[in-house]
This record gives C-alpha cells, structure tokens and sequence, in this order.
C-alpha cells in the first residue's frame, strides 16, 4: 500500500469551510446542536426586529414634532385665525410638554393608535384599516406574480445558454431586461392605462371594483422586478449548474425536470429568495405610485392626499405602517432562509 | 493599472452606444435650458393641449407650453438631481464606510444591523420622513435619495478598504514608513476608484428613475419647476384627453435609465476584464484525423463489455482548441477492474468522463468506436442513452465536497433515478442502509436522513462510492475514488469494491495517479502520458518492470517498505506538456533520459512488447532491468 498521502484533499475547500471546520465529524449530540441554534438565532433577529422598530418610531415622532415648524399651522395654513391653531393644538396634545407628548405617543402605539388627522381629526387608523388590506392585496400578488416569472424564466435561459451556448438567447434575454429594468413601475403603468383605456379597452384601468381590475396594476408592479430577479435567478443558475453535483446528478440519467428542479433549483432559491425579499419590501412603497396610476383605493393614494394637503400626522402614521411592514418583511425572509438553508451556514453568521 | 483599464475603452456596439446616449444626456443638460428654456416656460393659451403637429413635434401641454422643448429643459434638472444625490450618497457613504475603523468591536456591530435595516429601506419611505420634516421639494427629494443610497456605498467602502488594508502592498507600503496621506492617495484611492466609479454610474441611472417616481407622486420638484417625472404627474390626469404629453417625459426616463444602465455595465465589464471575450467556441472543433487504429482493432472479441478506439477529446478555449486527450485505446471485460495512471494532465480523468458522456457538451468527442456491451455510445442521443443505458454505467466521482449536492438528503442522493426492477423505495432504502454498513459508515439508517454538510469527508467519500453501487451497474467509471480516505479506510473501500465485481461480475475502470492504490486493486494498468496511451500492461508485467521510461519513473517515484528514508524519493524532471502544446514525436521525450533524436520527431505506436504488454517508445526498457519491488 502506498504511504503518499494526499493531505490536501483533507483540507476543506473554501466553499464549505466554515461549516466543515467547525464539526468535523457529526455525531449524535449534532441533533440537539441545530435546535439551540435555531432558538438562539430567533430570539436574536426579534431581538434586533423590535430595535429596529422602536428607532423608526422615534424617528417618526421626532421628525412630526420637528415638521417645518409647526404641524399645525403647516396644515391649516397661514391664514389661519391664532384661536383656532391653539384650540387645533390643544385638541392634538401639543400644548403638553416634549416627554408627555412622546410617552402618549409611545402609549397609544401600544393600543393601536397611529394619531389623528390634523384636518379633519379623524384617527390615522380609520385611514389605514380600509386602505391597508388594498394595498397588500396587490404588493403580494405582485411578489407571487414576479416569482412565478422570474424563477422559471430565469432557469430556463440558465439551462438553455449554460457553457455559452445561444449567444443570441443570451443577449436578447439581457436586452430585454435591461430595457424593462428601465421603465419604472409608474411610467409602466401610465403606458398600460393609455393602451387599455383608449386604444384596446378589455380591462378596467381605473378602481378596484372586479378581479379584473387587479390585473394591469400587478403587472405594472410586477414586470421591473421580474426583470431584475430574472437576471439574478439566470446568473445564480448558470452557477449551479456549473457545480460538480449537478455531473453527479447527469451521471444518474436522471429525467431532465428532476435533475433541474430537484438538483438545481433548491441551490439556487437563497440567492432569490434573498433578493425577493427586499424586492417585496421595496414593492409596498412601489404600491403608492400604481396606486395613483390606476386611482386605486389603497393606502398610498391616501398618502399623496396627505401630503398634498400637508397632514403630517397621516403621513407620518402610514410612513410608519410602511417601515413597519417593510421590517416584518425582513424578519420572515431572514427566518424563512435559515429554514431552508440546510448548511446552516445562516445561523452561525 | 487601473487608469489604463478604463482608458483603453475600445469600441463595441454597446460601448459606443452608452457613450452616445450619456454624452448627448450630459450636452442637453448643459445647453437644454438656454437654448428651449424660455419656450418651455411660456404658456401659449392660443394652443392648449395640442396633438403632436409641425409647429409642435411632440404636441403641447394643458397651457399650451411645448412638450419637446420642456422635456430637453428637464434634462438638466433631472440629471442635476440624480447626479446630486449619488454625490451625496458617496460622502455620506464614505464617512459610514470610515466609521468602523475608529469605533469599538460593540459600536461596529451595532452600526452593521442599522446598515442592514437601512439597506431594506425604499427611496419613498425615506422620502416621507424627510418631506415631513423640510416640506416637498426638489432639495427634499434629493436628500432622501442621497440617504438611501448611503448604506449601499457605505458597504461597498467598508468591504473595499478592509481587502485593501490587508492587502501585501499596502503592508508593505506602511513597513517602508510612507506617510499615511500618500498611502490613501498613492495606495488606497486607485484601488477602489475603479469599483465605485461603476457603482457611482449604475446608481445615478437608478437614482434619476427613483427621483423622478418621487416628483411623479408630488414628493420631488414643486411646481412651476419641472422634470421628467413632474412632467409625467401633471400628465396623468389628462391622459385620456392628450396622451402624447405622457409619451416624451416617458422616453426620456427610459433613455436615460438605459444609458446609465448601459454605462454602468460597460465599466464594470472593463474592470472585471471580461468585456472583450474571445469566444473560442465560434471556430469549428479542428478535424484533426484520428489516430491509427490500436492492435487487434475491428476484432469483435464478443467478450469484451467495453471498447474505445482512437478517442480524442478537444475543448474550446480563449486561444482555441485544446486537445486533452489525444489518442486512446482501450478495452474491458466483465468482472474486470481496469486502472488508468497518470500525472495531472495527463487526460486520465477526461477520458473516464468521455466515456460516461459527461465532460463538458461544448467540448468535442470523437473516437473510431465506442462500445458498450454492443451498443454504440456515440450513436446515442442523450434521451436514447437515459432509456437503453440508463444506469448501466455508474460513476464514482473525485471529490466528496462538491460531488454531493448541499440542498439534498443522503437518502435522496442514494435511492433517486433507480431503475424499477430496483423494488420499492423502501427496498431501495434498505439496500442504500447495507451498503452504507457494507462501506463501514456508522448509524447508517440515520444517515439517510442527513445533509452532506452533517457527514465528514471521508463519509461522503463513501456515500459516493455507494451512490454508484446502487444501481448495480455493469460498469463503474471511478475517478479518483479513495483521495479523500485515510489508509485503513481506503483498504477497505478498495476491497469492497473489488468483491462486487469478483461476485456479480461488473466491470470497473479505476483513475488515479497513485499508482499503488491500481497494483493493488486492478488486474491491468493503462498508462497516460499526454492524452496518449504509453504502454498497456497486466499488473505482473508491472512488477517485473515495466518496458516504457514513464512507467518504470512513475514506479519508481513510489515508496515502498524497502524504501531508505535518508534516501530522497526519484522524482521525474521537468513537467508533462500542456495539452494544447503541439507535439512531434514522444511526448515523452523531452524528460527522459533514454532519449535520442528519433523520439523527437517520430511518434511511437503502440506495439506489442512481451506477452501481455503494448508500449509506445522506441527504445523500451528489458524486464529484468528493474529494481524496485512490489509497491504494495
């Protein structure tokens, strides 16, 4: 029997160091190793979850309090008679000095109390409970809509121009994404309602009365982003399907979809999954602008209104409805990435 | 040097549209206002709302202003704006990047979760904060923009400056005592230069869609001050009356997006050096004829389970087409295990993959013949050789890290793809557990149910060989097998492998360079030496000396018990040649000792020597010449 020893091939390669080194052989207590892990990580992303949270809502309330001077008089206007701002003020709780404001303010986050409309008195709750459910309706449709497109699309020109095949495949594929990364989700949805509400009239481009009315918003929403994960699902691809398992995959003559959606998409979901979840943080705020496209009765067109009529508590209240979905956002695809990564590489990072 | 990367831009079709489209974007900004600026600001009540006309190109708006001239003014605020915001995403990027390196461990990890709650947030919720605090305006929009670019470039300073702090000239700058100015000057700045200069440039395209998606929606510029995307708000509601006073801002968006996009692209190509491709793959594989057939070709020794004649494998490259293997031979029968040697390069591994049809498909394989157990590889397309091959030929691969795939269970790997005469899944389970019990894996029921990550190497090593045993195979192609085994392990994997084709009579064709693990295992050697066969011998003719050079070297680099340890061990000089190096004569030639003139120039067939040998050389060595013993 030869003495030389290939030691190098005992050294981890890098791609799998970290998890390698650290547990070099698995034994019976890796079992419970995992859960503690996984408990560990939770608690620590909630942890930095509600951090993250309790520093937007100081901010939001900062920034109110601070807003060009005077909420008040920003909202009434100029002209405003002094006794009808200090009866508004006292109404608001303004007059109270800064750390009973912040500790009302504090308190009635706790009860679900976003504040109350400058103008008209009515609680931003009102506003955002009717809108709310609109809004989401269409960014989650639409993060369903750009994953259901890109992925598969994204895969199969990964599969078709793999080892530099289809040159031509290749670059009209990266044409036409880049021109659609190009046209943002309002200018898309402003050509959408020319094309449907003058020349080709099938679908409604205005209000959310029927199921058909979803259809032209979403696509608006959905078509930049798809465009983009698109590209990233084709790189992501063509890299896993370069990897050495996926020869030890062919080698099995396996059938072509187990080989690509056994063997090859699972590898490639963190990288998507990832940018997805910032796409669909992204795609709440995108909502706005669709929204006023397609007079869309959510929470966004409520926005435009508010700002528009300089009601800072109402755009302050949905502001922070936003940054909190958008945090929320985050904590899942984080947890939702732990759980499916099992290198568990995530969880000691 | 990085200034002359970006310099020697030279000009391909999208290279020179990008410059086109952002140079004619950067002279409208600068002479857009001068020359349209007082005609797009003019109301004409005599023409209000007007559809595209001579006198009006793209028509006019609800006040009867041009909507051409307005769009060419709004150049100059758009890009203003866009680039605005960029800048003060880098500064404020720069001093976030900076920050870690005078804060505490605490302090840097603290700063690290806000970037990434930062990084999460859209433009618009930005937005909404500052417009709350310094009202809606074109200042506001800018800000907002500029602060949520910031935790993007403040990353990409922080990754870009740590890899340069390590870096050896930059140690090795500080050693020779240059001044901490010059080092960031002359060492740090041109290194990170090039890398932000193409963020900069993909982030002003990004900027100048999402500032104007702000000024769409009445967050950004505030009337009577205009760009594209006011241009487009005040637009919307008279879209059905005149909706040619959407099209113009629209298309100007979109061309600057793609310009900046373009741009963006084109740089970070020149500085990954990878914009000018030579795409090997255009020119036709050279039809470079095969070799001579081998002895004894075109007999139909109805025995043999595997026959290749004259193989040849070439692969596109950068500079063309490169030849791995050359020209191989060979033959086997069933129960048989026969090993491939060679140093690495020598088209060992790429033969064995040829052979499964596995190398890579831009790759070029042709051979005389190449048969299996009747049937001709080369005629079948790949669904044809999924049906009538199938699993009839098993593969072991070298290396256990990368051969399994991370996303799957054990049991999966194991137990897919089996044809149906394989039983039930759960008998499949049951043979995948005796086999992996067989192979000395410990607990191996629950094995099956594992990552590769919770396995060490050593087990998935296992796990491979396994996985290729499954199927119970007629042939295994095994490439490597045993690298990654400590000995007794791989004594044992070597004998399990040996048992099952001494028992069923399956066929195995074994890579490696170790030329002690094939005398132990394997019946007969082939030699490779430069995509060629060299000399084809039974295990016995090797131990009583080999006739090639190469092979008796190859022997002779080998330890063996007798071996003294003072002793250095032989090694060969000098180095195999590179496959696409042409070669006239014995590859060989130019590191052996026996040598002459001939073996440059002529090339050696392979020619039966003793009674079970073939060697390809001119002058092969006597049997009895020999001096090292067995290697096992």
């Amino acid at each position: 029997m030869s003495v030389v020893q290939h030691w190098h091939r005992e050294t981890p390669s890098p791609q799998h160091g970290a998890a390698e080194t650290g547990r070099p052989e698995a034994t019976g207590t890796s079992r419970r190793r995992p859960a503690a892990v996984w408990w560990r990580f939770v608690l620590r992303r909630a942890g930095r979850t509600l951090g993250s949270l309790f520093v937007i809502v100081s901010v939001a309330f900062v920034v109110v309090r601070l807003s060009a001077g005077d909420p008040v008089r920003q909202a009434l206007g100029p002209t405003a008679p002094p006794s009808l701002i200090a009866e508004r003020r006292a109404q608001l709780g303004l007059d109270l000095p800064l750390w009973r404001q912040y500790a009302d303010y504090l308190g009635g986050l706790l009860h679900g109390d976003l504040g109350t409309s400058i103008l008209t008195g009515q609680p931003v709750t009102d506003v955002v409970e009717g809108r709310l459910p609109k809004s989401l309706a269409l960014a989650a449709l639409a993060v369903l809509v750009t994953l259901l497109i890109a992925v598969p699309v994204g895969l199969t020109t990964a599969v078709l121009t793999r080892e530099g095949r289809r040159r031509g495949l290749e670059l009209g594929f990266n044409g036409a994404t880049g021109l659609t990364t190009a046209v943002p989700e309002f200018l898309l949805g402003t050509g959408l309602v020319i094309a449907f509400g003058i020349w080709w009239p099938v679908l409604p481009v205005a209000g959310s009365d029927s199921t058909a009315s979803y259809v032209l918003p979403v696509l608006a929403l959905a078509a930049p982003s798809s465009a983009v994960i698109a590209r990233v699902a084709r790189v992501e691809g063509l890299k896993v399907l370069g990897r050495d398992y996926m020869r030890t995959a062919r080698s099995k003559r396996l059938p072509t979809a187990t080989l690509y959606l056994r063997h090859a998409l699972p590898n490639m979901l963190t990288a998507v999954l990832t940018l997805a979840g910032t796409t669909a943080a992204g795609m709440v705020a995108a909502t706005a602008l669709v929204e006023q496209v397609f007079n869309w009765p959510g929470l966004g067109y409520a926005l435009i209104q508010a700002i528009s009529g300089r009601d800072y508590n109402i755009v302050g209240g949905i502001a922070l409805v936003y940054a909190t979905l958008i945090i929320l956002i985050n904590l899942f695809v984080d947890v939702l990435l732990a759980l499916l990564d099992r290198r568990t590489t995530l969880l000691e990072r | 040097m990085p200034k002359t990367r970006l310099g020697a831009a030279g000009a391909t079709p999208t290279r020179l549209l990008a410059t086109v489209l952002v140079v004619a974007l950067v002279v409208l900004a600068v002479i857009g206002p001068w020359i349209w600026g007082d005609q797009a600001r003019v109301p004409d009540p005599a023409h209000l709302a007007q559809a595209p006309s001579g006198a009006h190109l793209l028509g006019t708006d609800n006040l009867g202003r041009d909507v051409l001239a307005r769009v060419l003014t709004a150049t100059r605020r758009s890009l203003v704006m866009a680039v605005g915001a960029t800048a003060l995403a880098v500064v404020l990027g720069a001093l976030v990047g900076a920050l870690p390196v005078v804060l505490g461990r605490r302090v840097q990890r603290v700063l690290a979760s806000v970037l990434t709650t930062w990084m999460a947030f859209p433009v618009l919720l930005v937005a909404l904060f500052t417009t709350i605090l310094l009202g809606p305006g074109a200042t506001t929009a800018v800000i907002a923009m500029g602060l949520t670019m910031t935790p993007v470039f403040g990353r990409l300073m922080q990754t870009l400056t740590a890899g340069i702090e390590s870096s050896d000239y930059l140690v090795a700058a500080r050693m020779l005592g240059i001044s901490r100015r010059r080092q960031f000057t002359r060492y740090v700045l041109p290194n990170i230069a090039e890398p932000v200069l193409v963020y900069i440039t993909l982030n002003i395209g990004g900027a100048l869609l999402a500032l104007s998606s702000l000024s769409f929606l009445g967050l950004g510029v505030q009337a009577p001050d205009f760009d594209w995307g006011r241009m487009l708000g005040d637009a919307l509601p008279a879209v059905y009356t005149s909706p040619w006073t959407t099209v113009a801002p629209g298309a100007a968006i979109v061309v600057a997006g793609i310009a900046f996009g373009l741009a963006g692209e084109v740089l970070a190509g020149i500085a990954r050096g990878q914009d000018s491709p030579v795409r090997a793959a255009r020119t036709p594989a050279p039809a470079a004829a095969l070799g001579t057939p081998p002895p004894g070709a075109g007999e139909h020794t109805t025995a043999a389970l595997l026959t290749v004649e004259n193989l040849r494998v070439e692969f596109p490259t950068a500079g063309g087409w490169t030849t791995p293997v050359r020209d191989v031979s060979l033959r086997l029968h069933p129960g048989e295990i026969v090993g491939v040697v060679g140093e690495s390069g020598s088209g060992k591994s790429v033969t064995a993959m040829a052979i499964a049809r596995l190398t890579s498909s831009t790759g070029s394989v042709r051979s005389r013949r190449l048969d299996f157990d009747g049937t001709d590889l080369a005629a079948l397309s790949d669904s044809e050789l999924r049906e009538r091959i199938g699993r009839r030929i098993a593969v072991v691969f070298q290396d256990p890290s990368t051969f399994l795939n991370p996303a799957l269970r054990i049991g999966t790997q194991l137990t897919e793809g089996l044809p149906d005469h394989g039983g039930a899944p759960a008998g499949a389970r049951n043979k995948a557990v005796q086999l992996l019990d067989r192979l000395r894996i410990t607990r191996p029921e629950t094995r099956l149910g594992q990552y590769p990550n919770e396995l060490s190497g050593g087990m998935r090593q296992r796990v491979l060989i396994a996985m290729a045993q499954m199927a119970e195979a007629d042939l295994i192609i095994a490439d490597e097998p045993t690298t990654a085994l400590d000995m007794t392990v791989q004594h044992h994997v070597l004998r399990t492998l040996h048992e099952r084709c001494h028992e069923d009579g399956s066929a195995a064709l074994v890579v490696s360079h170790d030329i002690g693990v094939l005398t132990s295992l394997c019946s007969r050697i082939v030699v490779m030496y430069a995509g060629r066969v060299v000399e084809e011998l039974s295990v016995d003719a090797l131990l009583d000396g080999p006739a090639h050079p190469y092979t008796r070297a190859l022997l002779a680099s080998l330890p063996t018990l007798d071996t003294e340890v003072e002793k250095p061990l032989d090694t060969i000089p000098g180095h195999p040649p590179h496959p696409d190096e042409p070669i006239a004569g014995c590859a060989y030639a130019a590191r052996c000792t026996r040598a002459e003139d001939r073996c440059r120039t002529d090339l050696p067939t392979l020619t039966p020597g003793t009674a079970d040998a073939t060697v390809a050389c001119w002058f092969p060595l006597t049997p009895r010449t020999v001096t090292p013993r067995s290697a096992t």
